[in-house]
């Protein structure tokens, strides 16, 4: 690790002040993704601000019904969160889904969407690698690419995005609360994730030095009715190959109201916007369902070892949303 | 009092380990300590054609940069052999840093010492190289067509192919026959403790090594040769080492370099490798392929096996993990074939993974059995019962002793193996199709060929300090070695310390082949015995003693009290004749010499898997449910420790059969996956419910206990029955190993 100075700072305006006047600063919070790349030199900031003191730890009940999750909030007590488990258990699945307890109790939900790409050449400072130093070339392409993506991808990168709680998130049209330099921002969540085109070394619209301080989740019955369903090499402790956040309502049969967004195979977390449009108000069936996943994956792209994955996503989806259904159905 | 020998004694470190007060080699407190950290090769084959070391060393707190150009020459490097031959055992015949050529990815090009590890570290990313590129070889595939058959493998121990009868002729003849071939992707071996060594010059030619090892000794003699030193320069320190499954079980370069580099800095220097650095440091497992042919008559009855192996090798030495040792005697096989191919990569030299060989060998084997149990129309299990050998089919020779039928059937039972519906796809729990599998397991009993050595001493308030050279690298033969000695002196447990860890120490052998427990255990038993018949001897000899003109033979000790056998009530304890005598203390050295390998038996352990698969049906997902392993492993010294060993060993298998790979980018010639992140093995979530059982047999012939060693023969077979559970699942048969989901999509 390069050599740091460090500080710890207890309110919002210090933080933003202190990483946005240095270029070479980032903020420390969970560190488990931070510490992670600078032991390995993939970031090489010369001051951390440790942000662990500042008053964002909570969950809080918004005006409009929703509920605003503290961006220092942890993992762990987010995934426990009685207002989450019983309004948004997708949120809650897909956090107790992601990494292991030791990591959950130190991550937040702010870093857990600020994490990196967990992309081999990426983290490998000898290798050519366009989001770590743009201009080298993608390495990923004809490499060791199984976990990598098939949608969403461009020929400068091909890193899927490995959060699942974002991927609940993003089925949810959550609301990012950020502050900086130039004040407060709203930035709706499927615009906080930037798809990789010529640019992969920019991953989220933030000024340097701006702080997320929340993520706001939309008041949505439909919500209470959700899953994450996360399909990976070992039982715990893994990123996703394919992962579905849906949530559903059926009435008489047919689909009322469907939200749906897939992880482990985008390169940002992935609203399913064609598979929603076949859905919508379709019979709640494997043959909807089927061309839902279908529609949705006639973009996707395969990379050699990653081919499987646009099957594996297509059953994966079918399953998750036929579970659903059959839940919905019984209940 | 009962003895100590096959109860559940708790292990003698385990306090100290949960409380964190082990001392690991990169913990041994050590003044005025400098730390020196690794640079390694980002090229795979070529030559380093500038270096510019100017940088690094004006960092802060660099003491030196160390490059092949000014780091100390080694005095000889010592030729490969396994550690368990006792002598110097270099994990490969290549010490780096003596030349600029480039053999390998992550080859070490140079070290840097500094006042801290993490200047050190931040120091090495200043070292500017420039390398000339040649082409590499890093994958099989790219070099199939350079193989060639080794004269001799493993260091020269084992030939590099073997025959009986005539194996053309009998497949020919064959009514069935399975013709199959397996692919293994690499492994690594991921201790919890990386490897690390502290080197502290006590003097210009004294030199201690706190080193992380399986073996004190293999490392003094291995840095004797290397640094050109005396072996009585040279003193290696092993407290308390953090596993190793066969990372640490030849000497690598490491303590060598911190020797090096603390002579030149004038400190001690602490060398820890990073969890990265264990992935180019200490061998693998090699990328691997076996073809198995065999020929049956119909009713199952083999006559013929052809085994070939093909895997890649370094440039350095003609290494391959023997793979083809247990299967050629697994079954009466009156044909037999088998050969090694290696082809030369830029690889460091592979090395020892828990069950070396036999992990591959045996899945390979075990697999094309279930198929010829198929092709014929028999229950596998039948199909080994009707191939069951009662004696050695390469040399004839009885086995020494044997309990596989015993742990067939046993495991059987406990797995309710006889109700299974033989047809593939036969049964569904919702998504799941359910399949189960079996295998069996086989480990040689590889005999150390030094002689070991144990010392045993008796203080006169009754209790006793063992003493050998071996280190506990967690498989907690320290605790075993107490159940031992304690026994062999009559005394309890709580009375006798094991004394471990150092080369200071009596000789044994490193602890390596599952033959660590018996080899010392031997030399403690003998050292352990005498002891108590020197104090047993004194005492018949004594006026004074109640015991005196007793026959010896006729006394025996009860909780430290010498006593006449038919009349318990006459007799002293040790304590009492010592104080009589004026001893303080009583001291001697047991010597055990091991049967030469040859000795009119074969010697081998067995064992038998069994195990159930789910599959999602639509997602190829594969859990394992349960698992049951019975093993013969001769006397069981802990019966908690050596279950312990056995399941782990399992859940190994669990690990080779569904996730472990190292993943080869050929382009970089470097591991694409190296950390504990991407290479996956199995979780607490992935372990099932796991049944361990031994069948008991008793062997006179392999060591004093007749024991036969539990480290390994658990992951063998292992993975061969979660393979054929798959397939009894699925109706696919797995070619290739880890089996991961998108190969049952
Ligand atoms: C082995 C391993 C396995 C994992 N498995 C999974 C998994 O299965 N699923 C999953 O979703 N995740 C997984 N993770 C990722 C983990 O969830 C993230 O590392 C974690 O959520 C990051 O949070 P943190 O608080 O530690 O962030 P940090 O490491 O402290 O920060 C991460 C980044 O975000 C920035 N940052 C932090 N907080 C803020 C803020 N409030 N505003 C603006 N910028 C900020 C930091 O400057 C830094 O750049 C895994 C991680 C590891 C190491
Ligand atoms: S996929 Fe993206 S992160 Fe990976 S090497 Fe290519 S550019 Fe870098």
């Amino acid at each position: 690790m390069r050599p740091i100075s460090y500080s710890r700072v207890a309110d919002v305006g210090t933080a933003i002040g202190t990483v946005s006047a240095d270029p070479e600063s980032a903020f420390l919070a969970g560190g488990t993704t931070q510490v992670d790349l600078m032991r390995i030199y993939v970031e090489q900031p010369r001051r951390l601000v440790d942000i662990n003191d500042l008053p964002l730890t909570r969950v809080e009940e918004l005006p409009d019904g929703g509920l605003r999750l503290g961006g220092l909030a942890r993992m762990s007590d987010v995934a426990e969160e009685p207002a989450v488990v019983r309004r948004y258990p997708m949120v809650a699945e897909a956090l107790l889904m992601g990494a292991s307890p030791q990591l959950r109790n130190m991550a937040t939900v702010a870093g857990n969407l600020m994490q990196r790409v967990r992309c081999s050449y990426f983290r490998d400072v000898a290798a050519g690698c366009n989001k770590r130093a743009p201009g080298t070339g993608c390495s990923a392409l004809d490499g060791i690419n199984r976990g990598h993506a098939v949608l969403g991808t461009s020929e400068c990168c091909i890193a899927t995005h490995p959060s699942d709680v974002a991927v609940a998130l993003v089925a949810l049209d959550a609301v990012v609360q950020t502050e900086g330099p130039a004040g407060r921002r709203s930035i709706p969540i499927d615009d906080f994730f930037l798809l990789p085109g010529q640019t992969p070394e920019r991953e989220h619209p933030l000024t340097h030095g701006e702080l997320v301080t929340g993520i706001d989740l939309p008041p949505l019955p439909v919500a209470a009715t959700s899953r994450y369903v996360k399909i990976r090499d070992r039982e715990s402790y893994e990123f996703a190959l394919a992962a579905v956040a849906v949530a559903m309502s059926v009435a008489g049969g047919r689909i009322t109201e469907i939200r749906l967004a897939l992880g482990g195979v985008a390169t940002k977390p992935w609203r399913a916007r064609a598979a929603e449009r076949v859905l919508d108000g379709a019979p709640a069936d494997t043959d909807s369902f089927t061309r839902a996943a279908e529609a949705e994956l006639a973009s996707a792209v395969p990379h050699g070892m990653n081919a499987f994955k646009i099957e594996l996503t297509r059953r994966t989806m079918v399953r998750a949303l036929a579970e659903m259904a059959q839940r919905e159905g019984t209940a | 009092m009962s003895p100590a020998i096959g109860g559940t004694l708790n292990r003698v470190d385990g306090r100290f380990k949960v409380r964190g007060e082990s001392r690991y080699s990169a913990e041994v407190p050590v003044t005025n300590l400098a730390h020196a950290v690794i640079v390694n090769a980002k090229i795979a084959s070529g030559r380093i054609t500038a270096i510019d070391t100017s940088e690094a060393e004006r960092a802060e707190g660099v003491l030196a940069v160390l490059t092949h150009r000014n780091l100390g020459r080694v005095a000889t490097v010592p030729r490969l052999l396994p550690s368990l031959a006792g002598l110097a055992a270099p994990g490969q015949t290549f010490f780096p840093m003596q030349d600029d050529t480039i053999h390998y990815g992550g080859q070490p090009v140079a070290v840097v010492v500094a006042d801290t590890i993490e200047r050190a570290d931040h120091a090495g990313t200043l070292i500017r190289i420039e390398y000339e590129t040649t082409p590499a070889t890093t994958l099989l595939d790219q070099a199939r067509d350079r193989a060639y058959v080794p004269e001799r493998i493993f260091g020269g121990l084992l030939p590099g192919h073997a025959s009986r009868g005539d194996v053309t002729k009998a497949l020919a003849e064959a009514e069935v026959c399975v013709d199959a071939t397996y692919r293994f992707a690499p492994n690594h071996h991921n201790p919890i403790e990386p490897s690390a060594s502290t080197a502290v010059w006590e003097d210009v030619d004294r030199l201690t090594v706190y080193d992380s090892t399986q073996g004190p000794n293999a490392v003094q003699f291995t840095l004797a040769e290397l640094l050109g030193l005396p072996p009585i320069s040279i003193r290696v320190v092993s407290h308390a080492v953090g596993g190793s499954f066969g990372s640490k079980a030849m000497v690598w370069h490491h303590p060598a370099v911190a020797a090096l580099a603390a002579r030149h800095v004038g400190r001690p220097v602490r060398l820890v490798l990073s969890r990265e650095q264990m992935f180019t440091s200490c061998g693998h497992r090699e990328e691997q392929e076996q073809q198995i042919t065999l020929g049956a008559r119909a009713d199952g009855r083999i006559t013929a096996l052809r085994h070939h192996k093909l895997s890649l090798t370094s440039p350095f030495d003609d290494w391959a993990e023997p793979s083809l040792q247990s299967p050629s005697v697994a079954y009466t096989s009156p044909n037999y074939e088998g050969v090694y191919h290696l082809v030369r990569g830029n690889t460091i030299t592979p090395t020892f993974t828990r069950a070396p060989g036999e992990a591959t060998g045996m899945f390979a084997l075990e697999c094309a059995m279930d198929e010829l149990a198929e092709r014929i129309g028999i229950d596998p299990l039948e199909l080994r019962l009707r191939n069951y050998s009662a004696t050695d089919p390469e040399s004839g020779k009885p086995w020494s002793s044997s309990g596989l039928t015993e742990c067939y059937q046993r495991a059987a039972e406990l797995f309710g193996w006889h109700d299974r519906d033989p047809r593939p796809r036969s049964r569904q729990d919702g998504q799941w199709l359910i399949g189960t599998g079996m295998a069996s397991a086989l480990y040689p009993v590889t005999q150390p060929v030094n002689p070991q050595r144990a010392r045993a001493r008796l203080y006169n308030d009754g209790t006793a300090v063992v003493e050998a050279g071996v280190s506990e690298f967690g498989t907690g033969v320290f605790t075993a070695m107490t159940q031992v000695a304690a026994d062999a002196l009559g005394i309890p447990v709580e009375r006798v310390r094991f004394v471990g860890g150092s080369s200071d120490l009596p000789n044994v052998t490193a602890a390596v082949g599952s033959a660590g427990t018996s080899a010392v255990g031997s030399a403690v038993h003998l050292a352990a015995s005498q002891l108590r018949d020197e104090l047993i001897r004194r005492a018949v000899a004594d006026d004074h003693s109640p015991l005196r003109d007793a026959d010896p033979a006729n006394v025996e000790v009860r909780d430290g009290k010498m006593v006449l056998r038919d009349r318990p009530d006459v007799g002293e304890t040790y304590a009492d004749l010592m104080h009589r005598t004026f001893a303080p203390d009583v001291e001697v050295l047991g010597t055990w010499n091991p049967p030469p390998q040859d000795a009119g038996y074969g010697v081998h352990t067995f064992g038998a898997q069994m195990a159930e698969v789910a599959v999602d049906a639509d997602l190829g997902v594969v859990r394992v449910r349960r698992m049951v392993g019975v093993f013969a492993p001769g006397r069981v010294l802990n019966r908690k420790t050596a279950h312990s060993q056995l399941m782990g060993g399992m859940l190994w298998g669990l690990g080779q059969a569904l996730l472990e790979a190292t993943r080869m980018d050929p382009r970089l010639g470097r591991w694409a996956n190296a950390s504990l992140g991407d290479y996956l093995v199995p979780v607490n979530a992935d372990a099932p419910d796991v049944v361990v059982d031994t069948v008991e047999v008793h062997d006179e012939v392999v060591n004093p206990l007749g024991m036969k060693g539990v480290g390994e023969i658990g992951v063998v077979g292992a993975a061969a029955a979660i393979a054929n559970a798959v397939y009894h699942a699925t109706g696919r048969r797995q070619y290739e190993l880890p089996i991961t989901l998108e190969k049952l999509l």
